[in-house]
């Protein structure tokens, strides 16, 4: 797919030399990676507990309960990933793209 | 025991294709009814979708106006399918804990997509993924392979809710097989043909409120018996389920690690490379809608996925002491209407008949939905990728573009027909681990690739996608489902039955290779390109602005 502004790779070029892209893109790319990692580490580590020490999920959640500590554990690895995603939407829908039609702005000027 | 984790890791995926043996039942009216104000509901968005169905934008992406919150509805929808309300629900019923395990896995690969893919994939790609991962390749050799990628695991996914819908109809309305097959066919041929995204969007959404709504309501009703307290409910499930206080922890179900890893790399990647939820993202105006529509399509799945939880534990106790739910009344012995119908039980048993005909509605809703969107995934992959790009070069008179892609659907609809008439009775677990296994192993790979890694060559793309597709398939059928299950052998050749967690590697590992192996002047030329491509991704620079409505 080919874009058909003719001077598309110029302003391509121009984006890239704008320092604000540089600090886009590295902020992004940070915040998107970690927060990816934050994820699969928790996912993983329950996955293993599961595999390796299923006895820990088994604890009563307090004494005399039948409900388990696997039970909340579980409701926060769900509400966690809503939380995370919902810090990268927002950061990602205001700093990010002020950042990012800034950028377009200085490169049309 | 192996083939027991087996069949139980993989339920949830095929509920619908799980009561092999499931007898037809007398006609349920109120089902029926329903069913039927469901079907007027969506052919007239039909009709409405149609008169704005003009252009090719409009039958891909729905013209790009779509917002965000709607899109989150849609592919809530997409995912939400009979299989998770009625499987997991099961699971939990049957294993306690280990079902909530399995839906975690289920729910945890949203978050990856939004941190990693939702705005690259709205500023990058204009109708289908495969635009994305041929933006600066070879548009003939990788839009060949993206094509193949998608249409695989379409007719795969097609064939499993086909399936599906001939036995849960069976079940639920009392009609026969061969007709429930043909009628979600012909259903789905009228919303895709005529209506376009724009169709098959607002059926999503219908059905996804519908599901959200039922599955909310069943639970309230469910709790109420008991005091909406959770400890009352794990009290009785413990007190009366076969396992006893087991089912509050991890029990057998994932015992064999390296196949509990397996599958969850499956399921979590596998939703970044299923062509019906990828489409999605190009139905909204821009990637800050993108954005919005994940974080939406998170936030009701995850909601979702716990009810389904909660309603497994209620039935522990409500269906489960009940004998008029199971055959000939023995309690523990097989359920009526099989497995995978604890949900409608429940449904039954606190909501009465007119809930269960809701319910049953409802699920039948959700199938003809998900069908509609793999057979736009599909007939886009042909129409676009296929016919406009590779044999026309970019070239091709929308006019004829539009009639190929409505050709395309017709085709795959009776493809889908005939295969669901085919493989009735049939075991097509194996299915489904080639469809999350091909989507996580060969589509997703080159996507991300395509995206992240500059060095990407149109040669790494193909050798490493079509790595990952063959030795998915291979693996697939050398698992023990398709060796010894379908193919009668006495011992599996490879005796896990998710490849995720080697042929998913393995395809990276070929990308990186055959990229870096590549001197060719193309592979220079498609490496420098990456500068720009690397600019659009992040600002939106370029990328259509396609909004007509």
């Amino acid at each position: 797919m080919t874009t058909d502004h003719p001077n598309h790779a110029h302003t391509c070029a121009q984006v890239r030399a704008n320092p604000k892209f540089k600090h886009l893109t590295r902020q992004r790319a940070l915040l998107a990676w970690s927060l990816s990692g934050v994820v699969l580490a928790i996912y993983y580590s329950f996955i293993m507990v599961v595999a390796f020490v299923p006895a820990w999920l088994h604890l009563p959640l307090y004494d005399g309960s039948h409900l388990s500590l696997g039970m909340p554990i579980g409701v926060t690895i769900i509400l966690l990933s809503w939380l995370l995603t919902a810090w990268y939407v927002h950061t990602a829908n205001t700093r990010f793209d002020v950042l990012s039609s800034q950028i377009l702005q200085e490169t049309h000027a | 025991m192996k083939r027991l984790f087996a069949l139980l890791a993989l339920s949830p995926l095929l509920a619908n294709a799980a009561p092999i043996t499931a007898e037809k039942q007398p006609l349920n009216l109120h089902a029926i009814g329903m069913f039927f104000i469901f079907v007027l509901a969506t052919l007239l968005i039909t009709w409405w979708a149609a008169r704005r169905t003009r252009s090719a934008a409009d039958f891909y992406s729905a013209g790009g106006g779509i917002t965000g919150f709607q899109n989150g509805l849609a592919i809530a929808g997409d995912y939400m399918s009979a299989a998770t309300l009625l499987g997991l629900s099961s699971l939990v019923f049957a294993k306690g804990y280990d079902g909530f395990v399995y839906i975690i896995g289920f729910f945890v690969g949203w978050p990856i997509v939004t941190f990693l893919m939702a705005e690259r994939l709205r500023n990058l790609g204009r109708y289908t993924f495969a635009d994305i991962v041929s933006y600066r390749l070879d548009q003939t050799r990788v839009r060949s392979f993206a094509a193949l990628g998608s249409l695989t695991v379409v007719c795969c996914y097609l064939v499993v809710q086909m399936v599906g819908a001939g036995q849960l109809i069976k079940l639920l309305f009392g009609l026969d097989y061969r007709t429930a097959v043909v009628v979600v066919g012909l259903l789905m041929l009228v919303y895709v043909i005529f209506g376009g995204m724009l169709a098959t969007t607002w059926v999503q959404i219908t059905k996804a409120v519908l599901l959200l709504a039922g599955g909310t309501t069943l639970v309230l009703m469910a709790m109420s018996r008991f005091d909406f307290s959770f400890e009352t409910l794990a009290a009785q499930a413990v007190a009366v389920h076969a396992s006893g206080v087991q089912i509050m922890g991890p029990g057998t179900l994932l015992a064999d690690p390296i196949n509990a890893v397996s599958l969850s790399l499956g399921l979590v990647f596998g939703i970044a490379g299923l062509p019906h939820i990828l489409m999605r993202f190009f139905t909204v105006p821009n990637a800050k809608e993108a954005r919005k529509s994940v974080l939406f399509a998170t936030v009701f799945i995850g909601f979702f996925f716990l009810v389904v939880c909660v309603l497994g534990y209620t039935a522990i106790v409500i269906v489960g002491t009940d004998p008029q739910y199971y055959v000939d009344g023995k309690l523990g012995g097989a359920m009526i209407g099989g497995g995978n119908m604890v949900a409608m039980h429940l449904a039954k048993a606190v909501g009465g008949n007119l809930f269960l005909g809701f319910l049953s509605a409802v699920a039948f809703a959700t199938i003809l939905a998900v069908v509609s969107g793999l057979a736009l995934a599909g007939a886009s992959a042909i129409s676009h990728d296929l016919y406009a790009s590779v044999l026309k070069k970019g070239k091709a008179d929308e006019k004829k573009e539009m009639r190929v892609s409505r050709i395309a659907t017709v085709c795959l609809g009776i493809v889908a027909i005939s295969l669901g008439i085919l493989f009735e009775g049939q075991n097509i677990a194996f299915l489904v681990g080639l469809t999350f296994g091909i989507a996580a192993s060969a589509n997703f790979p080159v996507l991300i690739m395509a995206m992240y890694w500059g060095g990407l060559t149109t040669r790494g793309a193909l050798y490493g996608g079509l790595t990952g597709l063959v030795s998915a398939l291979a693996l697939v059928i050398c698992s023990p489902s398709v060796w010894v299950g379908v193919l009668g052998h006495a011992q599996a050749l490879f005796p896990y039955d998710q490849p995720a967690l080697f042929s998913m590697p393995l395809a990276f590992l070929v990308i990186v290779v055959a990229s870096k192996l590549d001197r060719s002047e193309r592979a220079d030329r498609e490496r420098a390109a990456y500068a720009d491509q690397f600019v659009r991704a992040q600002t939106g620079l370029g990328a259509s602005m396609a909004s007509s409505h």
